[in-house]
């Protein structure tokens, strides 16, 4: 197996232990706990109402633009990991080379701020 | 041998769930299979010592994209017997397209050629291969100088997509009342307080 | 053979690592709650053992046998995956973590990279808990904690970046050796990028939905949130889960701005303390930190919230990365091979 491979198992290991934890966990008052099933405790909880529709239902599209924003900076924070490591090697050039790139976002940035995109209503 | 047990286990999740995300019924439990697909298909970029990659497929990937995808499956109020109406409707235009699509995938695997001798010998030396160096910073080194002008693009690409969606998707409610920090902490007692003498038994 | 002992060996680790962090986390919620307490001038659990030192396993005891309730309306799966989900996750966070020297379970390289993708899974349980319920007020808590934990995601991330300028590594070990200077506790990052462990700080409390951020679960508005409709050890495992991110944030600080393992007082008897002790106790003060904050910070507004992520945080952490990044351009301080 690869040396790189060797770190990981551990990782591999560990998450199956913590699996197997979570499921005891959850799987434990199915089988132990007293149980005196009642109906009108398997209703949605609506402080003290029954639920007058589905739960389900339209919302404002801003939440949809939030996570939009945040997809784009995410990929640019992505993008800083390899040049943050190899912040010596790649030089000058490569130091303005990133600069352009977050110059560019922030032109998208300050738009997006004077639009008011960021403004919650 | 243990890596291939990983690679089959790996690859056999890949394909399961990516079947499972076209055959499910509900489209969350079909978004929910794409993210397994994509966490196991980080599991094989690791496989082939991609560490970084595998890491960024979950942040970008599972961590933001599939967070959308889920938001919008499962906030979007979608009336699956309504959508199932016009399926026969849609159907021969539909048919079209999949027939277009199945022609492109087989012209495009009928005429692929293997380099020759790409299968045999060695693999050529990947930067990664180097023990002193990890493939983050292989990657980093020839990114922003020797790839420059597709660096730059990506940044472009970005800065179109925060514009569009943007332009998309704002729309402005009309009588919004908002706060204005700044407002309210440059205000001074001076200017907010006014303090009278009350002469006695006249009030104000 | 050799293998599979090797495998036998990584288990043992794996198992005694969870069950300390597990213990741990059961004092640290007594403390939280008896800090609360102090603050309002209460007494907080003193009933369960000596000074109620034994009431987080009391409630491991009750939840592990009260009735668990699935509400009709739920997409039972999903309903039981999201908390299960939660607790994997904040867990498996924890196996790259070096509490000492070499001590971490699986030294990876990409080990921040690692922690920071798991940190942005933890969106999913929420998201998942809150639409499996079918229930109003879960959702509207998961459609807020989402755009929430999302938006504070993004200055983690440029916060994680000015550190890693100052380091050259993406490896958690190497982040702590870097920071072992002549100095002592002067030579920690948190003196020079003192605004990017505030903004960490802060950040942190934000995307593990603690108070004063905690408004996925504002009970004032919400009730509880996306756990309005649990139950019994599948409310545990939120719980649960929520104070091991909280503590793995703790854990991270410690790390990036605190220099881990690493003795504050660089001679000798200090650098004789065994260095997970000081880690304990680094991270110990962090998660002490944020109790008080809880403690004594009224909640935020929603709107104030994503101002705070988007228009303050954002910006600032972005600057600090083009600042450092150019001082470390200018001077040469900047570490390379």
């Amino acid at each position: 197996m690869p040396e790189l491979l060797v770190d990981y198992l551990p990782l591999v290991i560990f998450i199956g232990v913590s699996l197997v934890i979570a499921a005891a966990l959850l799987v434990a008052p199915f089988i132990i706990a007293y149980k005196n099933p009642d109906p009108e405790k398997l209703s949605a909880y609506e402080c003290g109402f029954n639920a007058f529709d589905d739960a389900r239902m339209k919302f404002d599209v801003r939440f949809y633009l939030v996570s939009i924003l945040f997809i784009i900076f995410d990929l640019e924070v992505a993008f800083l990991f390899p040049w943050a490591v190899a912040f010596k090697e790649v030089g000058v050039f490569g130091f303005w080379s990133m600069m352009t790139f977050l110059g560019v976002l922030t032109i998208g940035f300050v738009y997006e701020w004077r639009k008011g995109a960021l403004e919650w209503d | 041998m243990a890596a291939a047990a990983f690679f089959y286990l790996f690859a056999g999740i890949t394909l399961a769930s990516a079947l499972m995300v076209i055959a499910a019924k509900n489209p969350v439990h079909s978004v929910l299979f794409l993210i397994l697909a994509f966490v196991n298909a980080a599991g094989l970029f690791l496989l082939m010592g991609a560490e970084f990659l595998a890491m960024i497929l979950v942040v970008v990937y599972v961590g933001a994209v599939a967070v959308l995808f889920l938001f919008v499956v499962m906030m979007l109020d979608v009336d699956f017997a309504q959508l199932r109406q016009g399926f026969l409707s849609y159907l021969p235009f539909g048919a079209v397209i999949a027939l277009m699509l199945l022609v492109e995938l087989v012209l495009v695997v009928t005429t692929y050629i293997v380099q020759p001798g790409a299968l045999k010998g060695p693999a050529p030396a990947a930067p990664s291969a180097d023990a002193l160096i990890s493939n983050t910073e292989a990657l980093g080194r020839v990114l922003y100088t020797q790839y420059l002008y597709f660096f730059q693009a990506a940044g472009l690409v970005l800065l179109v997509a925060m514009i569009g969606a943007i332009v998309l998707t704002l729309r402005h409610k009309a009588g919004v009342k908002r706060q204005d920090i700044s407002r309210q902490v440059a205000r001074t007692p001076e200017a907010a307080v006014e303090i009278k003498k009350v002469p006695f038994r006249q009030g104000v | 053979m050799d293998l599979f002992l090797s495998v036998l060996l990584m288990l043992g680790k794996s198992l005694l690592l969870i069950v300390a962090l597990l213990v741990f986390i059961a004092f640290a919620l007594y403390g939280d709650r008896k800090v609360w307490a102090a603050v309002q001038l209460r007494r907080g659990p003193n009933v369960v053992g000596p000074w109620g030192l034994m009431q987080s396993f009391a409630d491991l005891l009750k939840f592990a046998l009260k009735e668990p309730v699935i509400p009709a309306g739920a997409n039972k799966g999903l309903f039981l995956l999201a908390p299960f989900v939660t607790t994997l996750l904040a867990l498996s966070a924890w196996a790259v973590i070096p509490l000492n020297d070499g001590w971490a379970l699986a030294d990876i390289n990409v080990g921040i990279l690692y922690l920071f993708a798991i940190s942005s899974l933890g969106v999913y349980g929420v998201i998942m808990g809150g639409w499996a319920s079918n229930s109003k007020y879960p959702f509207l808590s998961a459609l807020r904690s989402a755009a929430q934990m999302v938006s504070y995601e993004v200055s983690i991330g440029f916060v994680i970046i000015t550190v890693l300028l100052c380091v050259g590594s993406l490896n958690l070990t190497d982040i702590v050796n870097a920071q072992d200077t002549r100095a002592g506790l002067l030579g920690w990052y948190w003196l020079p990028l003192l605004p990017m462990f505030v903004i960490f700080f802060i950040s942190a409390m934000a995307e593990t939905n603690r108070p004063p951020f905690d408004l996925v679960e504002a009970e004032s508005e919400l009730v509880a949130g996306f756990m309005v409709e649990y139950s019994s050890t599948p409310y545990l495992l939120f719980m649960l889960g929520e104070y091991v991110a909280i503590m793995t944030m703790c854990a991270l600080m410690t790390i990036l701005f605190l220099g881990g393992w690493l003795s504050p007082i660089p001679f000798a008897p200090f650098t004789w303390v065994p260095g997970v002790i000081w880690f304990v106790l680094k991270a110990s003060f962090m998660f002490f930190l944020i109790a008080m904050v809880k403690a004594f910070v009224p909640r935020y507004r929603y709107d104030q919230l994503m101002r705070l992520g988007w228009k303050v945080f954002l910006p600032i952490s972005l600057a600090m990365v083009v600042i450092v990044a150019g001082v470390l351009q200018l001077t040469g301080w900047a570490p390379g091979h």
